[in-house]
């Protein structure tokens, strides 16, 4: 067997590995293998890089040092990448993997100008140039612009979830789509120029360049509620950049992975669109309409009820059943332990925990899990939204902390509200409801929840840690 | 006569290979992987989504496969400047892979049950 046919095979083997990592992750104990397995078969697709002819023949020429060079690149990036990942906070998980996301997509970009200019090079010093819409050309291209695309995007995006000052608006100027349009259209013309005249490494880099400021531009007016599409579908573009970079070197096993990651992300996409009754279209260029929405005021107006710690414990203490509704308030708070914490003291008190998780709530897909996973809840206690809804007549108190659109009963009822259709957590169908927020300020929705103003909803005003700490406390001695 | 032109660019050794067969052939393999990858994640549950994202994210890494090839594939005329562009995807991809694969490991490791 030749030693093409040996790398080959290596990469076949890797492939096989990503795709059992993938199958794995059906259950949280067989996935930690799977994970395993997946980079297993990194590890080999690497190593096995190392192999190909083009490499061979340049040790051959020159010695080990060009092989050094890269794996002490190698090492570098591990340790970088290894690093942020041991030291991040869990609460930063979202942008977290925003930030490796675009890394991803910069490295498919390089790859792709890398290879445009080694071998314009050499095709200037034989003197014959790059043939035009060849694979190459379109190719590097197409991953030259979805790379760039997808490391702006995710820088704007980690920007976002950081909550760094200059994001915290999003960008709604009014002409943003004649911007978009024009930026959109000055990409296809480049990307066009690219394919009809691969030999102009400017013309490349101008499309990455213009690549770039749509990837900002794409992602600046996206705020609050929809990261969890933004995010799924800037991974589905590193995914689809790094099988673009398949095409321009000929390679299997990019093809393969970047397009099982690029699959992954769109079907989180449609879960996470469909989980806010909302097109992709419209999370990516609607922005909420918000004229419909009936007036606060109306809504709230003297039917408010505000309850202290002491007076919620009583409500808690007579309950069998409890269910607890995180949403991005939580995380915010940072009270994932302090809910932990209230759910053993009502369960020493025999009442039945669960937690009800919206597909939606957070700024990532599963990312209440994850925070609640952190502090050691048990994972069989958090239930979908589907599974949990027919249970919400049965259950005593439903303690609402830091949500608010996904528990909107205006979603059902109100055909006009902006949200109207979007699946929802039915909690106003407990016969209690306490809702822990720090004031009446409307979700990212920007509409009233007529759930605060409801008869059997108590509000309880303070913030979200503070407040399950002294609900706690209040139970305790009580 | 134009693509022996570019040795470096055409990984099969194989000579004169059709340039239409080769697309071909690398656009089944993706419409197939698309298609497996679809069939077994819509079954990876809710609760898993986030580990699930990271860890693909480490495997979109897999760019790092072509970032090593540009990066030490070396003209005899010497170094380019597309070598250091490739070193540098090197860096980028392997921070991709490498913090993929363990934040994903340490989200797990949070879904474990615990020994008490």
């Amino acid at each position: 067997m030749s030693s093409q046919a040996w790398i080959n095979l290596a990469y076949l083997v890797a492939s096989m590995l990503f795709i059992v990592a993938f199958k794995l992750m059906t259950g949280p104990r067989t996935a930690v293998r799977g994970n395993y397995l997946g980079a297993a078969g990194m590890a080999i697709a690497l190593l096995a890089a190392c192999f190909e002819p083009n490499v061979q023949e340049t040790l051959a020429a020159r010695g080990g040092w060009p092989l050094v060079l890269v794996a002490l690149a190698a090492v570098i990036g591990a340790a970088i990448g290894a690093t942020m990942a041991i030291r991040y906070p869990m609460t930063g998980m979202p942008q977290m993997v925003a930030l490796l996301n675009g890394f991803g997509g910069a490295a498919s970009t390089l790859v792709a100008g890398a290879e445009l200019w080694n071998a314009t090079a050499t095709a200037r010093e034989a003197a014959s140039p790059l043939p035009a819409w060849t694979q190459f050309a379109i190719a590097t291209a197409l991953t030259g612009l979805i790379g760039a695309v997808t490391f702006w995007g995710s820088l704007v995006a980690f920007g976002k979830l950081e909550e760094l000052p200059q994001f915290k608006k999003a960008w709604t100027d009014p002409n943003r789509h004649w911007i978009n349009l024009g930026l959109g259209l000055g990409t296809l013309l480049l990307l066009w120029g690219v394919c009809a005249n691969p030999s102009s490494n400017l013309l490349f880099w101008a499309l990455v360049i213009v690549g770039s400021v749509l990837g900002c531009t794409l992602t600046m007016p996206i705020g609050g509620a929809d990261m969890p599409v933004v995010i799924c579908l800037l991974n589905s573009y590193s995914g689809l950049a790094a099988a673009a970079a398949g095409f321009v070197i000929d390679n299997s096993v990019l093809v393969i992975a970047g397009s099982l990651v690029g699959a992954s992300g769109l079907i989180l996409t449609a879960i996470m669109c469909q989980a806010m009754n909302r097109s992709l279209v419209g999370v990516l260029f609607g922005g909420l309409g918000t004229t419909t929405a009936a007036n606060a005021d109306d809504v709230y107006a003297g039917k408010v009820k505000s309850a202290s710690a002491e007076e919620i414990a009583m409500v808690l203490e007579g309950a069998d059943r409890v269910v607890i509704v995180p949403g991005y308030g939580l995380a915010v708070a940072q009270a994932q332990h302090a809910v932990r914490e209230l759910a053993n003291a009502l369960e020493k008190r025999g009442t039945t925990v669960e937690y009800a998780i919206h597909p939606v709530a957070g700024r990532m897909p599963g990312h209440m899990n994850v925070l609640l996973a952190e502090a050691d809840i048990p994972y069989e206690k958090l239930r979908e939204m589907d599974d949990i809804n027919p249970t919400f007549p049965e259950t005593d108190v439903a303690i609402v902390i830091g949500a608010n659109d996904v528990v909107n009963p205006a979603a059902r009822t109100d055909p006009k509200s902006p949200i109207a259709g979007m699946p929802i957590l039915d909690v106003d169908k407990a016969r209690t409801v306490v809702v822990v927020k720090r004031s009446l300020s409307p979700g990212f929705a920007g509409i009233p929840n007529p759930l605060f103003a409801a008869d059997n909803t108590l509000m309880y005003f303070a913030d979200g840690k503070k407040a399950i700490l002294d609900l706690t406390s209040a139970l305790e001695k009580g | 006569m134009i693509t022996a032109s570019l040795p470096l660019l055409i990984a099969d050794t194989a000579a004169a290979v059709d340039p239409a067969a080769t697309f071909i052939r690398l656009l089944t393999v993706f419409l197939l992987a698309m298609w497996v990858g679809f069939e077994v994640i819509t079954k990876v549950p809710q609760r898993l989504h986030t580990p699930l994202t990271s860890g693909s994210n480490a495997i979109s890494g897999i760019t790092a496969v072509g970032a090593i090839v540009v990066a030490a594939t070396v003209a005899a005329a010497g170094y380019r400047f597309g070598n250091l562009l490739g070193l540098l995807a090197v860096v980028l991809a392997m921070v991709n892979v490498a913090g993929g694969f363990v934040v994903t490991h340490r989200m797990l490791e949070m879904f474990q049950p615990k020994k008490k």
